[in-house]
């Protein structure tokens, strides 16, 4: 998973911060400290200090504006921090652009569908692939991402043609066909039917027990985290308000009071 | 239509692994058939000078400028960066080639002042590129800001008409132009020289006598059929296939590792270079470069041109461009410019892929087996933002 370089490994050598925080002594696989990101006079993350094990599925809950879409561009690199560090398989990624933090594995399927439209199915499955591969594994690579998706037969359609959850999952293949150590999924599952939801969830957790990539998932669905979710990290004004297993977060009643409503009987869908 | 080859890429005959690298999915135009039509294209026009009893010297005029619009339709067709700046550098690719030609006025100096031209044109597009993508300036304020250089251009070089405007030997002019630039001599002194322009051909056609043509338009001819080609081979590359696919999405395409500055600075160099080299042709054809192909009207035909043809298409571009200059040297005048207005208007009402696209989607058929998704009306509208 991290590249074990000598130098790392050996005990005399003073560790940087971020080799603390996320180096290969740790399980520790992402690691924000102290982040802040304010716009104008308001701050939509508070001094978050967050992280994500090796081989990890966290989802990311919290009322809306509780800066849960925030922390996430925070980690792809789209946002810039005004404050706080982040740190990625033992090394600092704080100044890294979104491209270069891509390359180190940290990858993202967006809320809503962004395949590109005009191209056909087996041209989106290999633009992600063309950058490391050639040849004959290209084929193979594109082949196979198609096949994850369950668009086997598909491959000339335009991907514009594809209905909502086919293009999620298409979406999906290619995230996860770079190979990615973290996978950060904004929304995966909204505006799916249940048969979709469920069929997103078994790949969602296919991929983390069979290729051990670490998942944050943001999700209003709170059927779909109780489903897929190791630990559940709740955010509440900026910063985190609570940590834990589902049915911890579940059953504390401040959680329902900021997130489920005070009522605390409406376990539900509430987008 | 997009299908990978079954077999490896280096397999075949060179002719096929040439076919092979000019066609692909971001092209129309991938079929045996598409070649033998272009071909007879080709020969259309290597005879038209001889078939209309011309010397081929006006017609040149279109095939120099479709070159200009193959550089926009890379830039914007491509890369989605919808730039009114491409007159800057086919005007600086113009003015570079004066400038050096009339100071080095031998064969030599004149291959070399093609060349400054060209990478002139080139370096400028490299630089306002690298402030702009660099810059995060997205969209609209690319267009913004190239259409704005060509009026800094305008005014600037139609102030330079004082001796202090003067390189070496040449004098910029200012509003009046750049008058006396050599006559387009390419080779090497003592080697082999040949002048392009001004210099009638007589040539002996059997059944139709003898027959004077214009080396230029064989030269012009020659350069966009290059152009062309080579277009389409980058745009089916790997790299093309970025192109396009930031052109579609620019954050999603980020997010798969790719490099969007770079690609569109790439991408915006190399039409900045072809403007370059179309402006350079253009200054020799006409022996003569003045600041109005920095005007507004002029800056905006590339747009309509390649939003007539086909933005997503290269021989849109080119097909576009000859048509439309064509009209529009024939009606001269106002008429020309209702006339080209009218053209854009219709084509973004009734053909917003423009046609190019819309003939070979005609030719080919739908070959989407659309049923196979969702059901027969499962096909969303492609809309061309």
């Amino acid at each position: 998973m991290s590249d074990a370089e000598s130098k790392r490994l050996d005990p005399n050598v003073r560790q940087t911060a971020a080799e603390k925080a996320t180096g290969d002594r740790t399980d520790t696989l992402l690691r924000t400290d102290g982040l802040v990101k304010t716009f104008g006079g308001f701050t939509a993350t508070d001094e978050i200090d967050f992280g994500v094990d090796e081989g990890e599925l966290r989802c990311l809950i919290g009322p809306n504006g509780a800066g849960k879409s925030t922390l996430l561009k925070l980690i792809t690199g789209t946002l810039t921090p005004t404050d706080g560090r982040i740190y990625y398989d033992g090394h600092d990624i704080t100044g890294l652009a979104p491209n270069e933090r891509v390359g180190r594995g940290i990858s993202m399927k967006f809320q809503v569908p962004s395949v590109y439209g005009d191209l056909t199915v087996r041209e989106n499955a290999r633009l992600p692939v063309q950058q490391f591969a050639d040849g004959e594994e290209r084929r193979r690579l594109v082949a196979e991402s198609i096949e994850a998706a369950g668009l086997a037969g598909c491959e000339e359609v335009p991907a514009s043609s594809l209905s909502h959850g086919q293009q999620q999952q298409l979406e999906i293949s290619m995230v996860a066909s770079l190979e990615p150590d973290l996978l950060l999924l904004d929304e995966p599952v909204a505006g799916l039917s249940v048969e979709e939801r469920s069929e997103i969830a078994d790949r969602v957790t296919r991929l983390n027990d069979e290729e051990g990539i670490a998942f944050v998932v943001i999700e209003h669905d709170t059927d779909f985290v109780a489903e897929i979710a190791d630990k559940v990290t709740v955010l509440h004004e900026g910063d985190i308000f609570r940590e834990g297993s589902t049915e911890e977060i579940e059953s504390d009643p401040a959680i329902q009071r900021i997130y489920l409503g005070t009522d605390g009987d409406s376990g539900g869908d509430r987008r | 239509m997009a299908t990978e080859p079954s077999t490896g890429e280096h397999s075949g005959s060179p002719l096929a692994r040439l076919r092979r690298r000019l066609e692909g999915p971001n092209t129309v135009g991938n079929s045996r058939r598409y070649w033998v039509g272009f071909a007879v294209a080709v020969l259309a026009l290597v005879a038209l000078p001889i078939a209309t009893g011309g010397t081929g010297a006006q017609f040149s005029l279109f095939l120099v400028l479709a070159l200009l619009g193959l550089s926009l339709s890379l830039v914007w067709g491509y890369a989605g960066v919808l730039s009114f700046g491409q007159v800057v550098f086919f005007g600086i690719g113009a003015y570079t080639f004066g400038v050096v030609s009339i100071n080095f006025p031998t064969p030599g100096g004149i291959t070399g002042a093609v060349i400054a031209g060209t990478v002139a044109g080139a370096v400028v597009a490299g630089l306002l590129g690298y402030f702009m993508f660099y810059g995060g300036v997205r969209n609209v304020y690319v267009t913004i800001i190239t259409l704005v250089s060509t009026l800094v251009m305008l005014t600037f070089m139609s102030q330079t008409a004082g001796s202090e405007w003067t390189i070496g030997e040449a004098a910029l002019g200012g509003f009046n132009g750049m008058p006396a630039i050599p006559l387009l001599t390419l080779g090497v002194e003592g080697v082999f020289t040949f002048q392009f322009v001004f210099n009638d051909y007589e040539v002996f056609v059997p059944l139709l006598g003898t027959r004077t043509f214009d080396p230029f338009y064989y030269l012009s001819l020659v350069v966009l059929l290059l152009a062309y080609l080579g277009l389409r081979v980058l745009v089916n590359t790997d790299f093309g296939r970025v192109l396009v696919a930031i052109r579609e999405d620019e954050d999603r395409t980020m997010m798969f590792g790719y490099n969007v500055e770079r690609a569109k600075l790439v991408a915006f160099t190399i039409g900045g270079g072809l403007a370059g080299l179309a402006g350079v042709l253009y200054a020799a054809r006409n022996v003569y470069i003045d600041p109005s192909v920095f005007q507004l009207y002029f800056a905006t035909l590339p747009v309509v041109w390649v939003s007539v043809g086909g933005r997503k298409s290269l021989l849109g571009a080119v097909v576009a461009t000859i048509g439309v200059e064509y009209v529009r040297l024939a009606l001269g005048g106002e008429l020309a410019l209702v006339a080209v207005g009218a053209l854009l208007l219709l084509s973004i009402l009734f053909l917003p892929g423009g046609i190019v696209p819309w003939i070979d989607e005609r030719l080919s058929g739908s070959q989407v087996p659309v049923a196979d998704v969702d059901g027969p009306d499962a096909r969303a509208e492609v809309s061309d933002s």
